[in-house]
């Protein structure tokens, strides 16, 4: 009875704020605490801009998710990109490939509950972030 | 694509960010801050974040680049206004906004800058006499 996700294509910066407005809908209607809500949809604007300037655009799904004891949101970021050569690097503060601060994926992992990353050399990457209602 | 308005109030330039911006949004507010800076000769810039109900690394830095402009510039910048869910959110991810003076608001905003356009504008005065002693460590005032 859980309703679908909600599915963006991310090509430009409008579509980078659509998906900031989906998500704060989304996480009002699972009642996310003021904080929460805060933090899920600064690390979607992270993550979604990552996708259009990284991944040279791509989808981001967000939905409702449920484990039995705990509702929450679910994010897919996926794009068909150059993927990620090195995970570790990318996952360092500071560190960025393009001319960023390098917050945005470690910055992203550290305000999410779960964060999931599949990526493949010329292949594109997957990020699934979670967060679950307190 | 929309425009952040500058309005000039006396010797300060007030920006009040009420939409959630594109990128390019941003970087255009950037550009236009800076030649009204110029064209006004406005000595302080207060920018009031109370409508964002988040501040991610784009609009993060795009704030400390305003800041850093804005002092080549003569003019010292102040964000005013940020929500405590922001805050704890820029912190958590990271950005500490180095180089950004912040007050709780804008009238708090205003004050500050006047403080530091007096003590500025004390120092300045002073130079003449102190030429001499430029090179001596500053000590506090007592």
């Amino acid at each position: 009875m859980s309703e679908p996700a909600q599915r963006i294509e991310v090509v430009s910066d409008q579509d980078v704020v659509r998906v900031r407005q989906l998500v704060r809908t989304l996480a009002v209607a699972v009642k996310l605490s003021l904080v929460d809500q805060t933090k899920l949809v600064t690390a979607a604007s992270e993550l979604a801009r990552n996708t259009l300037v990284y991944g040279g655009g791509g989808t981001v799904e967000v939905g409702p998710a449920d484990n039995g004891r705990r509702k929450g949101i679910r994010i897919v970021f996926s794009d068909q990109g150059p993927g990620i050569a090195d995970l570790d690097l990318a996952f360092t503060d500071g560190y960025t490939s393009g001319g960023g601060l390098g917050l945005g994926l470690s910055g992203a992992r550290r305000l999410v509950d779960e964060f999931d990353i599949v990526t493949a050399v010329g292949e594109g990457t997957t990020i699934t972030v979670t967060k679950w209602c307190r | 694509m929309e425009r952040v308005p500058i309005l000039k109030i006396g010797d300060i330039l007030l920006v009040s960010i009420q939409i959630d911006m594109e990128d390019q949004v941003a970087l255009q507010l950037q550009e236009d801050l800076a030649d009204r800076i110029v064209a006004t000769g406005c000595h302080g810039v207060i920018i009031d974040i109370s409508a964002l109900d988040i501040v991610d690394s784009f609009v993060g830095r795009t704030l400390a680049t305003i800041a850093a402009i804005s002092k080549v510039l003569d003019a010292d910048t102040v964000v005013v206004g940020m929500r405590p869910a922001v805050a704890i959110t820029l912190v958590e991810l990271g950005l500490s906004l180095p180089g950004i003076r912040t007050a709780l608001n804008v009238e708090l905003g205003m004050d500050l800058l006047a403080r530091e356009r007096a003590a500025a504008d004390d120092d300045a005065d002073e130079e003449p006499d102190g030429a001499d002693d430029a090179e001596t460590p500053a000590v506090p005032a007592p």
